[in-house]
C-alpha cells in the first residue's frame, strides 16, 4: 500500500511544479482582473461624463470637489480623480483626455507647463493654448502664490521682515516642497534673485514642511498664501521685496471639445470665475486640515451659500470603501505580480543560459529599478494616460527584478555534477531544464515571487498619485490632512496583504518545491548506515 | 567500441590532454589511473561528450561522437560520478527512471527493470520511494549504478565511483562492482587514483602523466615491467604504507 501512494507521488511530482507555479501565476491572474472592473462605458442617451483632476493638496482637492458637483448639477456623470502627483501628470491627463478639467495657477502655466513659450499677452496665451485644445477660464478671484514663511519666535528674534533679510543668516535652515525646489520659478530663481547663501536646503513633501517646522527641524520654507496652517503653525510670511513671485491666479484648465460636448458643465464650471476669494478659499482650506471636514462636504456648503445650489452629498461607508480600496489594490498588485511572473522566469532562464545576455538581462531590470515610481510613471503617461494600466505596466516592470535574479540565481546554483549528469543521461536541453533545473531552483525562484510580491503591495501604494486608488488613496490623503488615523487605514490593510500574500506564497511552497529538498538529511542516512556491511556478499 | 585517436585538450592555456591514442576494449574493464592533473578525467569526460577534443577524435561504436550523433550514443552509455550526480529532488525510482520513462517505456517495463536492478546491486525495494538524502553513501552509488544501468548501455564510464566512500564500504562495494561487471559482460572505462582498486579491477590499466599516455597493459605487466622510471614511481609510490609497516615490524 505505501509503496503504491509513494508510487503515485512520486510520478506526479515531474508535472507538479509546472503545475502548481501555473495555477498559482492563472489565480493572480484571475484575482486581479475580477477585482479590475473597468468603469462602465457610457451609453448613447445619457449625458457626456465629465472627468475632474486635481493636484494632490488640499485646496486643488476641495475646487476638484466643487467642479464635480457643479458637473452633477449640471445633469452629467462626473468622476473625481483626485490627488494626482503634480503638474506634469495632471497637464499630460488634460491632453490625453483622462481629464476634462482640473484647477491650476496662472504662474504654473505661464512659466512652467509654457515655458519657453511667448505668452506675454491674453491673446498669445489663449492661442498657445487653443492650439493643444485647451481653455483657460478667468481667475477665480484668489491668488495663491509662493511666499517664505518662518516660525514668528524665530523672526522676531532675528528681526526678519522681508526675503532680503534673510541674506544676513546663511546658517538657516531651509526645507521645501521637493517641486518648488525643482522648478525653474522656486528655489533656484528665488536664491538669484535675493543672493540667498544658504547652503541647508532640504526637499520634502509640501505637506511635511509643516511638521519639519513644528518639529524645529526647519527654520524657513515656502507656503501658499491660502494655506490654512500659516495661522495654526504661527508663522510669518516675509516680504517679496524683490518682486520675485509670479502673479498665481487660480484658474481652471479644462478641454477646448467640452464646451461643445457638455456646455451646461463648463456654464456652471465658469460660475466660479470671481466666485472665492482669498479668505474665502483660506477658510474652506482650514475646514478640511484644520477641522477634518470632508472635501466633499467644504465644496457644498460653499456653492450653497456661494452659488445658492443645493447640492446632494453622498458619503460611502468605511466597510464599502474598506472593501472598494482592497479590490483595487488587488487588481493592481494580481495583474502585474502574475504578468511579472510569467516574464521573468523565462528571462532568468535566458540569463543563465549565456552568460553576456545573463550581464545584460540583469543590468537592464536592475536599471529599471532605479528608476523612482513617479519618474516612471511620468514616462508612462503619455502612452498609456493615468489610472490603472501605466500602474500595472509600472508594478510589473518593479517587479521583474527580484524574479529574474532568483531564477538566474537558482539555476546557476546548480551542481555542475548533477548538471552534467542530466546530459550525459541523454536528456534534452529543454527536458533538462523543465525536469532538473526548474524543479531544483524552485525554492529560490519562489523567494525570488515572495521579495516581489510584498515589495509590489508597497509600491502600489503610490499608485494613488496617478489615480490608480488602492490603498495609497486614504495614505496620500492622511499625508495631506496630517491625519495618522487615516494613513493608518491604508496602510494597515496594506501591511495585511502583504503577508498574506507571503503566507499564501508559504503554502504554494509545499507544491512547488519538491519534498526531497525539502527532508533533512539526518534520519535517513544513519538510519540506513549499516545497510551496506550487513547486505549479503554476492 | 570507443577508440581515441590523437587527442588533444587544452583548459585555457594549460594542456590536459598533449595527443594520447587510446583503444578500450570491448567486454573489458579499462582503468585510467595517474597523478592528479594528468588528464584521465578529461579522457572520460571526452568520451561522454562533455567537452570537446581541441584536436584528434574520439570513436564511438564505429562513428565520430559530434554534436549531431552524441544523444543516441549517449543513450548507449552509462555514467557514474563520484557523489551518485543523483537527482535531489527526484525519488530513487524516477532518478533510475527518468530517461526510460522520457523514451516510453511503459510503466511496467520500467517496474520490471528496476526490480531487476534494484536485485541486482541488491538495493532493497522499499528504497524505491525514498529520495536520494534518506540514503546512505554507499546506497547512493548503488543508485547511480542502477541510473547509469537502466537502459542496459554498451559502454560504463566511472569516473572515481567509489572515490567518496568510507574503507569499508568501498572494499565491499568494489568487490560487488566487479562481480556485476563480470556477470554483465559490459565495456567499462573507469577512472581511479588508486592503484589497489586499478589492479582489482582492470583488465587493462592504462597510467596517464602529464596529458600523454606511460603505458598501456595489463596490471601484471605495469608492476613487473614499468615502461618506464615514472611508472615504477608510481607504483612504489602508492606501496609506500605497506613498505613503511614492514619496514616498523622488522
Amino acid at each position: 500500500m505505501r509503496r503504491d501512494r509513494l508510487r503515485r507521488a512520486s510520478s506526479r511530482r515531474l508535472p507538479a511544479t509546472g503545475l502548481a507555479l501555473a495555477t498559482l501565476v492563472a489565480s493572480l491572474l484571475a484575482i486581479g482582473l475580477a477585482a479590475w472592473s473597468p468603469e462602465p462605458s457610457a451609453e448613447e442617451s445619457t449625458p457626456r461624463p465629465v472627468t475632474v483632476g486635481s493636484k494632490k493638496f488640499t485646496e486643488s482637492v476641495i475646487l476638484g470637489e466643487t467642479l464635480r458637483l457643479l458637473a452633477l448639477d449640471a445633469g452629467h456623470p462626473a468622476r473625481h480623480r483626485a490627488e494626482l502627483g503634480g503638474t506634469r501628470i495632471l497637464w499630460g491627463a488634460l491632453l490625453s483626455g483622462e481629464i476634462d478639467i482640473y484647477p491650476e495657477y496662472s504662474g504654473t502655466l505661464v512659466r512652467e507647463i509654457l515655458a519657453g513659450e511667448d505668452v506675454s499677452s491674453p491673446e498669445l496665451l489663449a492661442a498657445a493654448l487653443a492650439a493643444r485644445g485647451v481653455r483657460a477660464s478667468a481667475s477665480l478671484g484668489f491668488e495663491n502664490t509662493y511666499a517664505i514663511a518662518v516660525p514668528e519666535p524665530l523672526a522676531e528674534q532675528l528681526g526678519l521682515q522681508r526675503i532680503s533679510d534673510l541674506r544676513a543668516h546663511p546658517d538657516l535652515r531651509l526645507g521645501f516642497s521637493s517641486e518648488f525646489l525643482e522648478r525653474a520659478d522656486g528655489w533656484p530663481g528665488l536664491r538669484q534673485r535675493y543672493r540667498l547663501p544658504q547652503t541647508r536646503v532640504q526637499g520634502l513633501d509640501h505637506d511635511l514642511v509643516y511638521r519639519g517646522i513644528a518639529a524645529g527641524h526647519l527654520d524657513v520654507t515656502v507656503v501658499y498664501t491660502t494655506d490654512a496652517e500659516i495661522a495654526r503653525y504661527g508663522l510669518r510670511m516675509l516680504e517679496d521685496d524683490l518682486g520675485y513671485f509670479e502673479d498665481y491666479q487660480a484658474i481652471l484648465l479644462y478641454r477646448a471639445e467640452l464646451a461643445a460636448a457638455a456646455p451646461a458643465a463648463v456654464a456652471a464650471f465658469r460660475r466660479l470665475e470671481g466666485a472665492i476669494d482669498a479668505p474665502t478659499m483660506a477658510g474652506m482650506n482650514g475646514a478640511v486640515k484644520l477641522e477634518g471636514d470632508s472635501e466633499q462636504a467644504v465644496a457644498a456648503r460653499f456653492l450653497s451659500e456661494g452659488l445658492g445650489l443645493a447640492v446632494r452629498v453622498s458619503g460611502q461607508g468605511f466597510w464599502s470603501q474598506l472593501g472598494q480600496r482592497t479590490l483595487e489594490h488587488l487588481g493592481l498588485v494580481g495583474v502585474s505580480l502574475g504578468a511579472a511572473i510569467l516574464f521573468a522566469v523565462p528571462l532568468g532562464v535566458l540569463a543563465a543560459q549565456n552568460a553576456r545576455l545573463g550581464q545584460l538581462i540583469l543590468g537592464i531590470t536592475g536599471m529599471i529599478q532605479t528608476i523612482p515610481s513617479l519618474a516612471l510613471f511620468v514616462f508612462l503617461i503619455p502612452w498609456l494616460g493615468i489610472g490603472w494600466l501605466p500602474t500595472v505596466v509600472a508594478l510589473f516592470l518593479y517587479s521583474l527584478l527580484p524574479i529574474v535574479r532568483n531564477t538566474h540565481a537558482g539555476l546557476m546554483d546548480i551542481p555542475v555534477p548533477i548538471r552534467e549528469s542530466a546530459d550525459v543521461l541523454g536528456l534534452t536541453r529543454g527536458a533538462r531544464l523543465r525536469l532538473i533545473e526548474l524543479p531544483l531552483a524552485a525554492n529560490t525562484i519562489l523567494a525570488g515571487i515572495k521579495t516581489s510580491a510584498v515589495l509590489n503591495v508597497g509600491t502600489a501604494t503610490v499608485a494613488a498619485l496617478i489615480g490608480a486608488g488602492g490603498y495609497g488613496q486614504p495614505i496620500l490623503t492622511g499625508i495631506r490632512l496630517d491625519d495618522t488615523a487615516l494613513i493608518m487605514q491604508g496602510a494597515v490593510p496594506a501591511a495585511l496583504l502583504a503577508l498574506g500574500l507571503q503566507g499564501l506564497f508559504e503554502f504554494a511552497e509545499r507544491w512547488v518545491v519538491p519534498r526531497g529538498l525539502r527532508l533533512q538529511p539526518t534520519g535517513g542516512a544513519r538510519a540506513d548506515a549499516g545497510h551496506d556491511l550487513a547486505s549479503p556478499r554476492a | 567500441m570507443l577508440r581515441f585517436e590523437g587527442v588533444f585538450k587544452d583548459y585555457g592555456g594549460t594542456p590536459a590532454l598533449a595527443g594520447v591514442d587510446l583503444d578500450v576494449a570491448e567486454a573489458q574493464t579499462t582503468v585510467l589511473i595517474g597523478p592528479s592533473g594528468c588528464g584521465k578525467s578529461t579522457l572520460l569526460r571526452l568520451a561522454a561528450g562533455l567537452i570537446r577534443p581541441d584536436r584528434g577524435q574520439v570513436w564511438f561504436e564505429g562513428a565520430r561522437l559530434d554534436a549531431a550523433n552524441l544523444r543516441p550514443a549517449r543513450l548507449r552509455m552509462g555514467y557514474m560520478i563520484q557523489d551518485g550526480g543523483l537527482f535531489p529532488h527526484l525519488t530513487i525510482r524516477s532518478n533510475v527512471s527518468l530517461m526510460a520513462r522520457r523514451l516510453d517505456w511503459t510503466r511496467a517495463r520500467c517496474e520490471q527493470r528496476l526490480a531487476e536492478l534494484a536485485d541486482l546491486v541488491q538495493l532493497p525495494a522499499a528504497m524505491l520511494g525514498r529520495y536520494p538524502i534518506e540514503l546512505s553513501g554507499g546506497q547512493r552509488q548503488r543508485v547511480a549504478l542502477m541510473r547509469a544501468l537502466m537502459l542496459d548501455p554498451d559502454l560504463l564510464l566511472l569516473d572515481e565511483p567509489l572515490g567518496a566512500l568510507d574503507p569499508m564500504i568501498r572494499f565491499e562495494l568494489q568487490r560487488e562492482l566487479k562481480a556485476i561487471f563480470a556477470r554483465l559482460g559490459k565495456t567499462v572505462l573507469m577512472v581511479t587514483h588508486d592503484l589497489a582498486e586499478a589492479v582489482f579491477f582492470g583488465h587493462r590499466i592504462v597510467l596517464l602523466r602529464a596529458g600523454r599516455s606511460v603505458q598501456q597493459a595489463e596490471p601484471r605487466v605495469l608492476l613487473d615491467s614499468p615502461a618506464e622510471p615514472f611508472v615504477a614511481q608510481f607504483v612504489a609510490a602508492q606501496r609506500e604504507p605497506q613498505r613503511v609497516l614492514l619496514g616498523a615490524g622488522g
